[in-house]
């Protein structure tokens, strides 16, 4: 039997865990959980994409995130644009600005991104409070429909508003995940890996490293803008939010959580950060304090992250 | 023989079962609402106020001799949070009422949920939009901005005030109700002189007072804001001794805003505020009196704190919910649904509620009492 290649097996084991769960769903409430999952893995794919590969850390990626969900709220209104399309409009804006933001940031070396994407992040989350006439400010603002499930409905195929945006956005996810992993395995995927390992080392092979990075960091802003677009349409409604402070510091968590140099680890720690909320509520108060504890006690035993720690064990190459 | 027992028995024993079940079956109540976050300041005594009320309904017997069953959800005060705990309270919990949305944002984020699965929701967030156009299964107990600026503007009308300067806070609160006072204004007969604004961490506002007290013919001035704002203003009118009466707005309706005041500069200030502010002045046969006084003593014995008027909505909204269960006599999501559209009369902290099919607000101008500070203390003015 061939052996499958860590890619397909990855997508595999997704698209295999995105099929086969609803079975075991009690009620249609899980649909809405996972369906958070997948944004939130969509967005922290983003990461590993621009930590895990590239090695460099943001702080600010809720601040596109906030851009692509504005877009499907403003673009339909005031451009006449499609959501669909207002979600592409969101990510080129996103593309546009992480260029900008990145493009003499990047050229220096060390923790200036984290400090420049910490300012972005807060500069939108203020705009997006403050512009009270174009935004709604603090209140928020309603987000058109889709128009995708009315859709497949004419077509023959009825779903409920939680089924839908499950499978759509497992889709979106899955199409995400495909695209990180084959970046991976392509040339750039190495040469990031290389200047990941030791900048140095890179540019003496002859890495244009300052292009690379601010390609990775390009790209991670798009998946953050998509996603964010995904939770906008979703709900139906956007505040601002999906750009604050602790929504960046979120994405960073899971990807390192749940292992930030491995897509499916990534994934994985969007699950987990999702879920233990949900799960931690007959906690109330303690709930924060649980979940500090869990980041802390991972942080310590399990370095790698969740995932990656969990399959060396497993496989029993422990160091 | 045993045949025979057998076909009667089963069929009985099954009957027996299925009407045991029935008794049981509780009444679940959902609510999300910010007891955590930015919002705490309402999501807090929000949701002590609802675990304090379900006990003593259950301790008095429940609804109609069934036991009632408070889901409660902290969403910190976001939305995307908020959507996802409604969800969880439809589809997972099996609610049949929802209570919530501490902010405008998180009730939004409730109602299109409620509204989709058809399940009653009462929010307990100020704006007009929650409300205004009036959707099936979303009704509100706090009242509007506008309906304060009205109140206000009444007042003024009864002074003999046509030409007034105001000074609004920049904050959600003080923005929101600057517009809504500057639309309903020209209703009253009222011209704005003077419209200046500060940044809610401002520490001194005597440049935009000077210019309202310099601008020609104002009679009055009003202050929209929330928060340590308006006690400046107050302390700053009173520093550049502007004669003038000084009007509040229901944001700063508690003993917190004369301390920070002073009780000089706050001697005869005058805002719209809730009966629940004045339980002891209110006159006996008002109305709201019994429920009043009852809440604020059994609110402050349980929690220590004093009553606010936050505590005070989601009181109402659980009033007028298990009201409307009562009267029902069903904990289907429909009949209760019916039922609240029908309510009349009721009297809780905020005000008499009427809700009619389009009026999912229920509350009018009578809600609001316009009080005045003398010797540091609340008075009533009507």
């Amino acid at each position: 039997m061939p052996k499958l290649s860590a890619k397909s097996a990855t997508l595999l084991v997704l698209a295999a865990l995105i099929a086969v769960t609803p079975f075991f769903f009690p009620s249609g409430y899980y649909y809405r959980v996972g369906a958070l999952i997948f944004v939130n893995g969509l967005a922290v794919t983003g990461i590993v994409i621009l930590t895990g590969y590239a090695g460099q850390i943001s702080l600010g990626h809720a601040g596109f995130a906030g851009i692509g969900g504005y877009a499907c709220a403003l673009a339909p209104t005031h451009l006449g644009l499609h959501p669909s399309l207002a979600v592409v409009l969101g990510a080129a804006i996103s593309a546009v600005l992480a260029w900008l933001v990145g493009r003499p940031i990047l050229r220096l070396k060390g923790y200036y991104l984290a400090v420049a994407t910490l300012g972005f992040g807060i500069l939108v989350a203020m705009v997006l409070n403050n512009e009270r006439a174009l935004t709604g400010g603090p209140d928020g603002i309603a987000v058109p429909d889709l128009g995708l499930r009315g859709l497949l409905k004419d077509w023959g195929l009825e779903l409920t508003n939680g089924q839908f945006w499950y499978f759509f956005c497992g889709l979106v996810l899955l199409a995400g995940a495909w695209i990180a992993l084959n970046l991976h395995q392509s040339p750039t995927g190495r040469a990031l890996r290389a200047l990941h390992g030791s900048e140095i080392a890179a540019r003496t092979v002859g890495v244009d490293v300052a292009r690379l990075k601010l390609q990775a960091f390009v790209i991670s802003a798009v998946y953050a803008s998509v996603a964010g677009s995904l939770v906008a349409l979703q709900n139906k409604f956007i505040t601002p939010d999906v750009a604050g402070f602790m929504h960046s510091i979120e994405m960073v968590t899971m990807a390192v959580l749940g292992g930030a140099g491995s897509v499916l680890g990534a994934i994985f720690g969007a699950g987990v950060l999702t879920l233990l909320p949900q799960a931690l509520t007959v906690l109330a108060e303690y709930e924060q304090l649980v979940l500090g504890l869990v980041m802390m006690l991972v942080m310590i035993f399990l370095r790698d992250g969740l995932l990656p720690s969990i399959l060396r064990k497993l496989r029993g190459t422990g160091e | 023989m045993i045949k025979k027992t057998l076909t009667t028995t089963v069929p009985a024993a099954l009957v027996a079962l299925a009407l045991a079940s029935a008794a049981s079956a509780e009444i679940r109540i959902g609510a999300s609402v910010s007891a955590t976050g930015p919002a705490a300041f309402l999501g807090d005594p929000e949701a002590k106020t609802l675990e304090m009320l379900v006990e003593d309904l259950n301790a008095k017997g429940g609804i109609n001799g069934e036991e009632v069953a408070l889901v409660l959800y902290d969403d910190g005060g976001d939305a995307n949070k908020a959507r996802t705990f409604a969800t969880r309270l439809i589809e997972d919990d099996e609610v049949q009422a929802i209570i919530g949305g501490s902010t405008t944002g998180t009730s939004m984020a409730i109602l299109s949920v409620a509204e989709d699965a058809e399940i009653p929701f009462i929010s307990l967030a100020g704006a007009i939009d929650i409300i205004d156009p009036v959707k099936p299964y979303t009704f509100k107990t706090p009242h509007t901005d506008r309906m304060a600026c009205q109140k206000i503007f009444e007042d003024m009308q009864k002074r003999g005030i046509a030409k007034i300067g105001m000074i609004s806070g920049t904050d959600g609160f003080g923005a929101s109700m600057q517009a809504q006072c500057k639309e309903v204004a020209g209703d009253y007969g009222i011209e704005i002189a003077a419209d200046e604004t500060y940044d809610p961490k401002d520490a001194d506002m005597t440049a935009q007072l000077t210019k309202i007290k310099n601008a020609e013919g104002v009679q009055a001035v009003l202050n929209p804001g929330f928060g340590q704002g308006p006690s400046i203003v107050t302390r700053n009118y009173k520093q550049l001794a502007i004669d003038l009466p000084l009007y509040q707005s229901h944001g700063v309706a508690s003993d917190g805003f004369i301390e920070l005041a002073g009780k000089d500069a706050a001697e005869g200030v005058r805002l719209p505020g809730t009966a629940l502010l004045v339980a002891e002045l209110l006159p006996e046969g008002d109305a709201q009196k019994p429920v009043v006084t009852a809440y604020k003593a059994a609110f402050e014995e349980r929690t220590k704190t004093p009553v606010g008027t936050f505590g005070g909505y989601a009181h109402d909204a659980f009033l007028i919910l298990t009201d409307a269960i009562t009267r029902a006599g069903s904990t289907e999501p429909e009949a209760i649904r019916d039922a609240i559209e029908a309510t009349k009369g009721l009297a809780g902290t905020t005000g008499v509620y009427a809700f009619t099919p389009e009026d999912h607000l229920g509350l009018d101008l009578s809600a609001f009492r316009m009080l005045e500070i003398k010797g540091g203390e609340w008075t009533l003015v009507e």
